[in-house]
């Protein structure tokens, strides 16, 4: 069952691309009700992992033995990532409903929707490094797309910019594929890392240099700082669901995910490498609150936030340690509940008012309760106030430096928390608390489509209720589980080839 | 008269069937020599390309419209994705199911060969109505 997780996004697509111009209302039903079985799905595989032995299912795709053929696996990291990639994929499809009727050919929007969450998924359940990168050109190329499907000048040009440095990422990550193949002649996860473990130490030179390689690549898609300049310009170009998908989870899975996967279980982690992460970490974070504290455009202003929330991630992992991991792998969580519910309400706002000029907006607070509700939930969960499950990952990712004695790290997140909240604040002053700005043009506005703001509900409850994940009876059974399948390194190639 | 001279649309008249067939025998021994389905779509629309070129784009666009080329190709995809399904029958997506055959025989390999020919429309419809849509957008731009 787990290559049903790229077959019915993928059939939905083609399938919506066959019909859709013909039935229009046929893809809205199509692509909610897939997006409903790949959540449900997600949720069958928590619960069959927990009973299978060394918690991994793998896959033998045609039949073939690995390595050999692709295999697909799936462990507690990878079910995360599709629990995550798939709710939030849910509620962008069920914001879209209402929210994509302004633009023409709905049809052409859900095909690659479908496909871009295709690659995603791909990439996520993959034991395989070039079925990996496929799947990421999959999900990239959709993309593109989508990030130009207003067609507009701007929304042209952020897309030519994120097509360029994507490929110039493509083609880093796919250089690095191209060494490790030609040096230890094989492509599986599971037997690279085996292949690399009994080799010696002064043999593996040339997997440094793939490691930065991919440090870049995956980077660029992360949008990690030196490497971040196509994300502001092309978030909040897309349609507002898109921006959700992008900012939510494609930078996590396309970047991170792999990232980490690659680091941790294939090639190992060393210590100068998670050096650099931490550097590249706390660098995202600075950058990203100081470029987003002057910006005026909502949808500008979340994009800087998610490079300076991606950097507390990477800041987490980068740490290495138990908590470390627990708190990056806790706030990737969070952060796209959070951003995703942003982004959607940031596309409310520009449903009613047809503007993302903050000092435009202002006085939603009456007209539009659940919006302002949601993006109150939202903020304060980006901020890290106390109940909402941003502030206990970054007070765990806060704990896990001073634990490792980086109390320069610990100040830098601290800071960067308050900087976070600070630009809220004026989000939520300018555009839904003061008074109406023009007058005139606010008589006419009421809340967003009941879709829209059933799927912004949904978000606030999982952005309020997910801080019960770290709690330490339910910790153990789902997140300490998480980092452990990291925590064990280049383990992963035996555990796997035990398990076929 | 829209396109090129007669001379050209002889020639074109003449080459394109054997362009066609050259794209079919590509995708067809795809198991057994280089090649395939994609490199056999590529010359496929290479011929359609040909035909636009020589007798410009009306003359094309009559017989293959934006439309059809593109329901060609999503329903080149979808028999693409079922032939990958239906290997779940025989236990495993993507399964080779169906009788491999003799080695070196045109009809064996099982799947390979329905797979390249799905590839064979993807890829030849897709390119094509790529560059049909290059054509197209220059065309709109113009009449303004």
């Amino acid at each position: 069952m787990i290559p049903l997780f790229t077959v019915i996004p993928l059939g939905t697509a083609f399938i919506v691309a066959l019909i859709g111009r013909f039935v229009k209302w046929l893809s809205d039903i199509f692509a909610t009700l897939a997006n409903l079985v790949l959540v449900v799905l997600s949720f069958f595989l928590l619960v069959k992992l927990q009973s299978t032995p060394n918690n991994v299912i793998t896959y033998k795709v045609g039949g073939w033995i690995p390595p050999f053929g692709i295999l697909l696996v799936v462990d507690y990291l990878s079910v995360m990532m599709l629990l995550t990639v798939n709710i939030v994929a849910l509620c962008s499809t069920v914001f879209s409903i209402s929210y994509m009727e302004r633009y023409t050919d709905k049809w052409k929007y859900y095909s690659l929707f479908m496909l871009m969450l295709a690659g995603m998924n791909g990439v996520i359940i993959t034991g395989d490094i070039f079925n990996m990168y496929v799947f990421l050109e999959i999900a990239a190329i959709a993309s593109y797309a989508l990030v130009s499907f207003g067609c507009e000048s701007e929304e042209l040009e952020a897309s030519f910019k994120y097509l360029v440095l994507g490929s110039v990422a493509s083609s880093l990550i796919l250089l690095s594929i191209a060494l490790v193949y030609s040096y230890i002649s094989s492509l599986n996860f599971a037997d690279i890392a085996k292949v690399l473990e009994n080799l010696p130490k002064e043999r593996t030179y040339i997997i440094k240099f793939v490691i930065m390689l991919m440090i870049v690549g995956f980077g660029l898609k992360a949008a990690l700082v030196p490497f971040h300049s196509w994300l502001p310009d092309a978030h909040p170009s897309a349609p507002a669901p898109i921006s959700a998908m992008l900012s939510g989870v494609l930078i996590k899975t396309l970047g991170i995910y792999a990232l980490v996967r690659l680091l941790f279980n294939v090639f190992g982690i060393q210590q100068n490498m998670l050096k650099i992460l931490v550097l590249l970490g706390i660098l995202s974070m600075i950058v990203g609150v100081i470029l987003a504290l002057y910006q005026w455009d909502y949808k500008r202003l979340l994009a800087y936030h998610s490079i300076s929330q991606v950097g507390y991630i990477i800041l987490g992992i980068g740490l290495g340690t138990p908590l470390g991991i627990l708190g990056g792998i806790f706030h990737l969580i969070n952060h796209s509940l959070f951003k995703s519910l942003l982004f959607l309400t940031s596309g409310a706002t520009e449903y009613t008012l047809s503007t993302r000029d903050l000092r435009l907006m202002g006085g939603l607070k009456q007209k539009m309760p659940y919006t302002t509700f949601c993006a109150l939930v939202g903020s304060m969960s980006i901020s890290g106030i106390p109940p909402f499950n941003g502030f206990w990952s970054k007070f765990i990712i806060i704990l896990a430096c001073i634990q490792i004695n980086n109390i320069f790290a610990a100040i830098i997140a601290a800071v960067v928390s308050l900087l976070t909240l600070s630009s809220f604040t004026k989000v939520m002053k300018y555009g839904f608390y003061t008074e109406p700005q023009n007058n005139t043009a606010q008589i006419q506005i009421k809340e967003v489509p009941v879709y829209m703001v059933i799927s912004m509900l949904i978000l606030s409850v999982l952005c309020i209720i997910a801080g019960i994940l770290v709690l330490p009876q339910i910790r153990t059974l789902f997140l300490d589980k998480v980092v452990f399948v990291l925590q064990k390194g280049t383990e992963y190639g035996n555990i796997v080839f035990s398990n076929l | 008269m829209k396109g090129m001279t007669l001379i050209v649309k002889t020639v074109t008249r003449l080459t394109v069937g054997l362009i066609m067939l050259y794209g079919l025998y590509i995708t067809f021994h795809g198991h057994l020599t280089p090649g395939g389905g994609f490199a056999g779509g590529v010359i496929l629309s290479l011929s359609f390309i040909h035909l636009i070129l020589a007798f410009g784009k009306e003359f094309v666009i009559k017989k293959f419209s934006e439309t059809i080329t593109s329901v060609g190709e999503s329903l080149a995809a979808v028999i693409f994705l079922s032939i990958a399904v239906s290997g779940f029958l025989a236990g495993y997506f993507f399964k080779n199911f169906y009788g491999q055959g003799v080695p070196f025989k045109l009809f064996s390999a099982g799947i390979i060969l329905p797979c390249n020919l799905a590839i064979f429309l993807k890829v030849g419809l897709g390119l094509f109505s790529a560059f049909l849509c290059l054509v197209l957008f220059v065309s709109t731009n113009s009449k303004e």
